[in-house]
């Protein structure tokens, strides 16, 4: 096939630097920021930098870090994320499993009631007035329950266990081997990249969930990180030293909310890398088989 | 001797069947129970909206009201009205403008001949969409806002300041410049695993018989995708009326209610905040209601036009 003319070229690259660009350029400018001191930051009349200059200065994140609103935010927000994770997958890999075995008891209607879940959503109020109902209003299992299991990720699961060879099922029952070890010995064992793959689903659900909390969590000693970021980055809520346990000279404000942001963007970027091998593949089981 | 065998090992796998299944049942049940309490009952606690609800007394003791919670959101209450009429043009924008924003970036980067330069490039596209929307909407201030990157320089040159942000005029703009920034790498993904199983000898054949690039990418590339576009198109209808809940009400303080209401925003504010419980539940049932309306007759448009759609007739 014949090379495609300059101009297409020139063009082509144009638009993907546009987008790599504007996809870096806020990241870079917000880690810079929360790294730069109070000189650098007037220098630039008071806004974003692109270079920290004068060094690298921790003092933003010892300051957020070291006790008050911010900690503890973290704080609530891994342990959410850990717990409801974990719950997340096995709630979801036991209904999965259950749905994939051919001839399990009451299979049928329970997935009819899974698939009936991702085409209706129960709608604002009406989870509200369930979550007050249970008593779970300013709990933190009502930023676990409620998204405990995700229907769609119980059908992408679902397939996957379909999918594995049906010699290993038939083998392990001519040993006479029981549901539970064949789950534990063999399903799982081979079903670690969708595990991981739907896991890290959960956890960036979990570690992101801001609206739930907003509706959910009263009391401002319980917020997630979202809550946090919401008070002291998008609404530019002065952060004083009390909310950053008593921190005596406060760094500006400016780097103090870019550093929430980059806590709040750092767990993300970790996980990126393993998500981001599996996820084209869980999506598209989950798009075709769906 | 066989019959006594397999007798034998009847008795004995009876048991252990009834014990598979009995553990299946187990395993499965915290999950099922999660669906139905967080997902069914609430759909059945929709009974509110033919309800005068009050909190106090709950929901069997609240006053029930026939349609009249309806009725007051088809008699054009000017709140609501306004909250619909916004939602129906982000609609119509989301549909117009973003939609096709990842077909024409798989098509870009499909174009592409380095298969590393390809795989580096989406994976930092596809970056966005992992963020919460509260991180999107920080960021875009720390770039367009009124202190922000782009002002800044702008000061800095003696050029006049830009308001993006807060700007009521530019509201439909910026929700759907970040909804673009957020999810067009993501989107491609579906597009470039299409394209990939696209037959590559058609291709040669094409240019052999003396097709350009774009005749190629008319008569080949968009045909081949042609099915799943439609897919996407029917899947987008069925949540049409949901145009960016969590990233509106982060954004609503600065524009007012006026540019930035929409269904969402007005179910939140006028039920969980207004405390008016019956009218919001009316208005989030029938927005429900619509978008699963609008799926099941896109799949039949869909069907008469000969393409599979979401699912099978």
């Amino acid at each position: 096939m014949e090379k495609p003319g300059p101009v297409t070229q020139a063009l082509k690259f144009i638009v993907l630097g546009f987008a790599v660009a504007v996809v870096v350029i806020p990241f870079w400018s917000v880690i810079a920021t929360s790294l730069a001191d109070q000189e650098t930051i007037n220098d630039a009349g008071g806004g974003m930098v692109m270079w920290p200059g004068g060094g690298v200065n921790l003092d933003s994140y010892t300051a957020v870090l070291s006790g008050g609103v911010v900690t503890r935010a973290v704080v609530v927000s891994v342990g959410i994320t850990v717990v409801g994770t974990l719950l997340s997958l096995a709630a979801t890999a036991g209904l999965a499993y259950w749905l994939s075995r051919p001839r399990a008891w009451g299979a049928k209607p329970v997935l009819m009631l899974v698939l009936g879940a991702v085409l209706f959503s129960p709608g604002l109020i009406p989870s509200y007035l369930v979550v007050k109902e249970f008593h779970l209003l300013d709990s933190w299992w009502s930023l676990v329950l409620p998204v405990l299991v995700n229907a769609f990720n119980v059908i992408v699961m679902r397939a996957f266990f379909q999918e594995l060879p049906k010699e290993l099922f038939e083998s392990a029952a001519i040993d006479g081997v029981g549901a539970g070890t064949i789950l534990l010995r063999i399903v799982l064992p081979l079903s670690k990249a969708v595990l991981a793959v739907i896991g890290l689903f959960y956890a960036v659900a979990y570690w992101n969930a801001f609206f739930n909390a907003l509706l959910y969590i009263q009391s401002s000693d319980k917020w997630p990180m979202a809550l946090v970021l919401r008070t002291y980055v998008v609404n530019q809520t002065t952060i004083g030293g009390d909310q950053v346990g008593g921190a005596e000279a406060l760094p500006p404000q400016l780097p103090l909310q870019m550093a929430i942001l980059v806590i709040a963007i750092v767990p993300i970027l970790l996980v990126y890398p393993f998500l981001q091998r599996h996820f084209a593949k869980g999506v598209m089981i989950g798009a075709v088989k769906g | 001797m066989t019959t006594a065998t397999t007798a034998a090992a009847r008795t004995r796998r009876r048991p252990r069947l009834t014990r598979d299944q009995a553990l299946l049942v187990v395993l499965g049940l915290p999950g099922a129970l999660a669906l139905v309490v967080f997902h069914y009952v609430p759909l059945l606690g929709n009974v509110i909206a033919w309800q005068d609800y009050q909190p106090y007394l709950g929901l069997t003791e609240s006053d029930w009201v026939g349609w009249q919670n309806f009725s007051f959101l088809w008699d054009g209450n000017p709140e609501f009205r306004n909250a619909l009429w916004n939602t129906v043009i982000l609609t119509i924008i989301q549909t117009v403008l973003i939609f096709p924003v990842p077909l024409a970036l798989a098509l870009v980067l499909n174009s592409l001949a380095g298969e590393r330069l390809k795989r580096t490039l989406q994976s930092i596209l596809y970056l966005p969409h992992f963020l919460s929307w509260v991180i999107v909407v920080a960021l875009f201030q720390q770039m367009l806002g009124n202190a922000g990157m782009l002002n800044t320089f702008l000061v800095q040159h003696d050029l006049p300041v830009l308001h993006v942000i807060g700007a009521p005029e530019l509201f439909k703009a910026l929700i759907t410049s970040q909804a673009i920034w957020k999810d067009a790498g993501w989107g491609t993904i579906l597009f470039l695993a299409a394209i990939s199983r696209i037959d590559q000898e058609q291709y040669e054949a094409a240019a052999v018989d003396g097709a350009n690039a774009r005749q190629r990418l008319w008569h080949i590339t968009l045909p081949a995708l042609k099915g799943l576009i439609v897919l996407l198109l029917i899947l987008r209808l069925g949540s049409s009326l949901s145009v960016g809940f969590e990233q509106i009400l982060l954004q609503q303080g600065p524009v007012g209610l006026q540019a930035s209401e929409v269904l969402d925003t007005w179910v939140y504010n006028n039920g969980i905040l207004g405390g008016n419980w019956g009218t919001s539940a009316a208005a989030g049932l029938v927005k429900g209601l619509v978008g699963v309306l609008l799926v099941v007759g896109a799949n039949k448009l869909a069907h008469a036009f000969g393409e599979r759609g979401v699912y099978e007739k």
